[in-house]
C-alpha cells in the first residue's frame, strides 16, 4: 500500500472520529447548559477548552453564548475541528484512498458529507439542534457499520482503526483533563449538585451516563469515574482500550509486513504502564499529571505510526 | 442558430419512423410510460451524485464539484457502422505512431515534402527531448480516443486525434453501468457489444508494454495532479477498476535508475506509469522546472529504458491542430492507403490565403486555438454575435499562426429525454483504441457526448454537455 493511502485512511477516520465527539460535546454542553447550569455560559467555555479551540474561538467572539458557540463548533469551516470542517476532511481524504475503500463504505461518507452540507447550510436553531446532532450520529454509524460490514481485516483496515484509536484517545483524555479538579477527591462532595451536574457533563461527553450506571451502580464518585473513563476496558472510548485497539492493530501491521518498528516499542510501554497502573497509583500520583503524560505519549504513538509506515515522503 | 437546416437525426425518420439500428430500441421506448422514465432520469442523478462521479470545474470556486449530465436514450450504432468506424480507428493510430516515431528519429516525411519542416521545428508540442528515444515497445499513443462526428448516413469525419490523455473512458464505462441498473430488460431484449472489459484490457495493454528489462509481472501505477484536478475522478476509477496504485508525484522517487512509489513497507519499483499529468509537468528537471506535479529526474530514467511512460512525451505534436490538417498525408505515407475516415476540412490561419477567407467567412466557420482543448477559446461563428465576431477576427489579426478554421459540420442529432418528449441534441463521439506490441484493441461504443441546449454544437462537458450510453449492436 501507498504510504500516503495509509496516511489517508488514518486521516479520514480520525476526522470522521473528531465530527462525532464533537458532535456529542455540543450535545453535552447543550444539554447541560439548558437543565442543570447557574453558568451556561461558563459550561460553553468549557466545552470549547475541551474540543480545543477556545483560542480560536476568542479570537472571533466576545463572550460563550450558546448560539455562537453552536455555530463555531458545528458549522464554521474557519474552525479546522468543526463538524462540517472534519466532515469535509474526512471525504477529501475518502477521495484521496478511494481505491482503498469498499463501494459501500465510499457511499456511506460521501452520502454524509452531502446530508451534512444540505443541513448545515444555514445556522442551527436551538430547537433543531437534537435533530440534526440525530444525523450527524446516525451518518457516522452508518459509515462504521460498512466499514465492518464490507472491509477486509488488512492492512487498510489496520490504518482506519489506527486513526479512530489515537483521535479518540485523544478526545477522552482531553476530557479528563479539562474536568480533572471536580474529579480530585479534595474537590469531591459526594451528593453535592455541583458535583453531580459535572459528572453528568463529563459522562455524556462520552456518551457513558447510562451505561456507566449499570456497571457501578450507585457507586458514583470521582474515583468510580475516573477508574472508568482510564481503567475499564468493557467501554469503548476509555483509554485503556483505545491502548489495546492501537496494540492489536499495530500487532496485525507488524505480522502482515514481517517488521517491528519504533511505534511498536511506544505502544507495548505505554500499554506497560497502564497496566501496571491503577485508579489508586494515579491518584497518588497525580491525576492531572498523569493525563498530561498520557496525551503527549499517544500524540508521540501517532507522529511514530506516521513516520514508520511513511504517510509523507 | 438555423433553425431551418435540416440535421441528419440518428434516430428518426421523420413521420414515427426510425432507423434500422434503433427499431428494437423503438419497440420498448413506445411501450415505456413516460413518468416512469422521468422517475429513472432522477434516479440516475441521485445514483452519480452518490457515486462520486463528478469533475471539478476550472475557473470556479475551489471545491466546486458538477455532475456530467446524464441523458436515458442511448445512442446506438449498428455493427455494419462500427466495423467501418473501427477499421478507420485503426489505420488512423498505426500512422499516428507511426509518425511520432517517425518524427523523433529520422524524419523522412519531413524530407519527403509532405509536412513543412517549420510546423514541427517551431511547434511548442514538438519535444526535442524525445529525439532519438524509442519507447519501449515502439509504442507511442498507448491510448487514443479519436473524436469522430457524422453528417450523413456515411459519412464520418475525424475532429481530434487526442494523442495525449483523452479522458472520458469512465464515462463511458459508469453510463454502461446505469443503463444497465436502471434497464435490464433492454438488454436481454437488445443484443450490445460489452464495454465493461476495457479495464482489463488497459491494464493488459499497459502491462504488455513493460520495459524489457522487467522480470515477472511489470507493476502498474496511474499519475494523476491529485483530487482538486478536474478529471479526478475519472484517474481513481481506473486505478481501482485495474487494481493499480494511484500515485502522485510526491509518492515517487528515482532510486537505482527506477521510478519507485513509497509504499508502507519501503519504496518499490514501477514498471509502467499511465500519466494523466501533461509533458510540461512531467519532469521538473527536464520541463517546467516550478512543477510540483511530476518527478524530478524520470526523462532521465525514461531515456535510459527503465520505465514506460504512457502515453509517450512528446505525442502532442500528432494531435496538434495545425498537424491535423496533413493527417489524410500522414496516413498515406505510412500506411500506402487511402485514409478510411476522413477529415473536417481545415484552413490554417497562418497561410494569407486562408487567413483572408477565414476572416471574410468568419460568421460561418468554427475556429479553434491550435494547443486550446476543452472547447475554451474557439469560436462558433453561426452563434457568435457581431461584437464577438469583431473581437475575435482581431485576435486572428494579431496571431493567425495560432488558430485553424473549419466549416461548420451539420453535426448528426440523436434525440434526448425531455419531460415534453424526445428533441434532437447535435453529438459527437469519442471511440477508445489501446495500443500494445500485441496489437490494438478498440471498444465498442466509446463516449457519445451530447450538447443539451437545443441547437448548440458544443458538447464539451465543461461547457454544459451531457453524455449518453453507446450502444455497439452485436451482428
Amino acid at each position: 500500500m501507498l504510504g500516503k493511502t495509509a496516511g489517508g485512511l488514518y486521516w479520514m477516520f480520525r476526522f470522521l472520529e473528531r465530527s462525532e465527539n464533537t458532535a456529542r460535546l455540543i450535545e453535552a454542553g447543550f444539554r447541560i447548559a439548558l437543565t442543570r447550569s447557574k453558568d451556561p455560559e461558563a459550561e460553553w467555555k468549557s466545552v470549547l477548552t475541551t474540543a480545543g479551540v477556545r483560542v480560536m474561538y476568542d479570537q472571533k467572539y466576545d463572550g460563550y453564548t450558546a448560539s455562537d458557540a453552536i455555530d463555531f463548533l458545528l458549522r464554521d469551516t474557519d474552525n479546522p475541528s468543526s463538524v462540517m470542517s472534519s466532515i469535509n476532511n474526512a471525504r477529501q481524504n475518502a477521495r484521496l484512498v478511494r481505491t482503498a475503500l469498499t463501494t459501500e463504505v465510499w457511499e456511506a461518507v460521501n452520502e454524509s458529507w452531502m446530508a451534512m452540507k444540505a443541513v448545515l447550510k444555514t445556522p442551527i436553531t436551538e430547537t433543531k439542534l437534537p435533530a440534526v446532532l440525530g444525523e450527524i450520529r446516525r451518518h457516522t454509524a452508518l459509515v462504521r457499520g460498512a466499514v465492518h460490514g464490507t472491509m477486509l481485516r488488512n492492512d487498510i483496515f489496520d490504518f482506519t482503526q489506527l486513526g479512530i484509536a489515537i483521535e479518540r484517545a485523544d478526545n477522552t483524555a482531553r476530557i479528563i483533563d479539562v474536568k480533572y479538579y471536580t474529579l480530585l477527591p479534595s474537590a469531591s462532595f459526594v451528593g453535592s449538585t455541583l458535583d453531580n451536574v459535572q459528572w453528568e457533563t463529563i459522562l455524556r461527553s462520552v456518551s457513558a451516563h447510562r451505561s456507566f450506571r449499570w456497571l457501578n451502580n450507585d457507586d458514583i464518585s470521582p474515583m468510580t469515574i475516573a477508574d472508568f473513563l482510564i481503567f475499564d476496558s468493557r467501554f469503548p472510548r476509555s483509554l485503556s482500550f483505545c491502548s489495546r485497539t492501537l496494540e492489536d492493530n499495530l500487532g496485525y501491521l507488524a505480522k502482515d509486513y514481517g517488521t517491528r518498528l519504533p511505534c511498536h516499542d511506544l505502544i507495548d510501554a505505554q500499554r506497560q504502564r497502564l497496566r501496571s497502573s491503577t485508579i489508586e497509583t494515579v491518584f497518588e500520583e497525580g491525576l492531572h499529571q498523569f493525563i498530561t503524560s498520557f496525551i503527549r505519549e499517544n500524540n508521540a504513538i501517532g507522529l511514530q505510526i506516521e513516520q514508520d509506515y511513511r504517510f509523507v515522503g | 442558430m438555423n433553425k431551418d437546416r435540416q440535421h441528419f437525426d440518428e434516430m428518426l425518420l421523420g413521420e414515427d419512423g426510425v432507423r434500422t439500428p434503433y427499431s428494437e430500441y423503438q419497440q420498448w421506448f413506445s411501450q415505456e410510460d413516460p413518468t416512469r422514465l422521468s422517475k429513472k432520469s432522477k434516479e440516475a442523478e441521485a445514483f452519480f451524485r452518490r457515486t462520486g462521479i463528478t469533475f471539478n470545474v476550472y475557473g470556479q470556486a475551489a471545491a466546486q464539484e458538477r455532475l456530467i449530465p446524464f441523458d436515458l436514450i442511448p445512442r446506438i450504432i449498428a455493427n455494419r457502422e462500427w466495423t467501418k468506424l473501427s477499421k478507420g480507428i485503426e489505420q488512423r493510430v498505426r500512422g499516428v505512431n507511426a509518425f511520432l516515431h517517425d518524427i523523433y528519429h529520422r524524419q523522412e516525411i519531413l524530407r519527403a515534402g509532405v509536412v513543412p519542416v517549420d510546423l514541427i521545428a517551431k511547434n511548442a508540442a514538438f519535444l526535442p527531448q524525445m529525439i532519438g528515444v524509442t519507447p519501449p515497445g515502439n509504442v507511442y499513443t498507448h491510448i487514443v480516443g479519436t473524436d469522430i462526428v457524422r453528417t450523413g448516413e456515411d459519412d464520418f469525419f475525424v475532429l481530434e486525434d487526442n494523442a495525449r490523455t483523452p479522458s472520458g473512458v469512465s464515462y463511458m464505462l459508469e453510463n454502461r453501468e446505469t443503463m444497465l441498473q436502471m434497464f435490464p430488460e433492454l438488454f436481454s431484449q437488445i443484443k450490445v457489444q460489452p464495454v465493461s472489459d476495457y479495464p482489463k484490457n488497459l491494464r493488459r495493454s499497459l502491462a504488455a508494454c513493460a520495459p524489457a528489462g522487467c522480470n515477472g509481472k511489470p507493476t502498474v501505477a496511474i499519475l494523476t495532479p491529485g483530487i482538486h484536478n478536474s478529471a479526478y475522478f475519472e484517474h481513481s476509477f481506473l486505478a481501482d477498476q485495474m487494481g493499480v496504485e494511484l500515485v502522485e508525484g510526491h509518492d515517487l522517487r528515482v532510486i537505482d535508475g527506477h521510478i519507485t512509489m513509497r509504499t508502507t513497507e519501503g519504496y518499490q519499483v514501477i514498471d509502467v506509469l499511465y500519466r494523466r499529468v501533461d509533458d510540461d509537468y512531467l519532469d521538473p528537471l527536464n520541463f517546467r522546472p516550478d512543477s510540483m506535479l511530476g518527478v524530478p529526474g524520470i526523462m532521465d530514467v525514461y531515456r535510459a529504458g527503465n520505465i514506460t511512460i504512457a502515453n509517450a512525451p512528446g505525442t502532442g505534436i500528432a494531435d496538434d491542430k495545425a498537424i491535423y490538417s496533413y493527417m489524410p498525408d500522414i496516413i498515406e505515407f505510412y500506411t500506402g492507403e487511402k485514409a478510411i475516415l476522413k477529415n473536417v476540412e481545415t484552413f490554417r490561419c497562418s497561410e494569407p490565403d486562408s487567413l483572408k477567407y477565414v476572416l471574410d467567412n468568419l460568421a460561418d466557420l468554427v475556429v479553434k486555438e491550435v494547443h486550446g482543448s476543452g472547447g475554451y477559446g474557439m469560436l462558433v461563428g453561426p452563434a457568435a454575435s457581431k461584437k464577438e465576431l469583431a473581437a475575435f477576427a482581431a485576435k486572428l489579426r494579431k496571431s493567425p499562426g495560432n488558430y485553424i478554421a473549419q466549416p461548420t459540420l451539420s453535426l448528426s442529432t440523436v434525440p434526448i429525454f425531455t419531460k415534453k418528449g424526445l428533441a434532437p441534441r447535435h453529438v459527437d463521439l469519442r471511440p477508445f483504441a489501446l495500443v500494445s506490441p500485441d496489437g490494438m484493441n478498440i471498444t465498442p461504443g466509446g463516449l457519445t457526448r451530447v450538447a443539451l441546449k437545443a441547437g448548440s454544437l458544443v458538447v464539451n462537458s465543461s461547457q454544459g454537455g451531457g453524455t449518453k450510453d453507446t450502444w455497439v449492436l452485436e451482428d
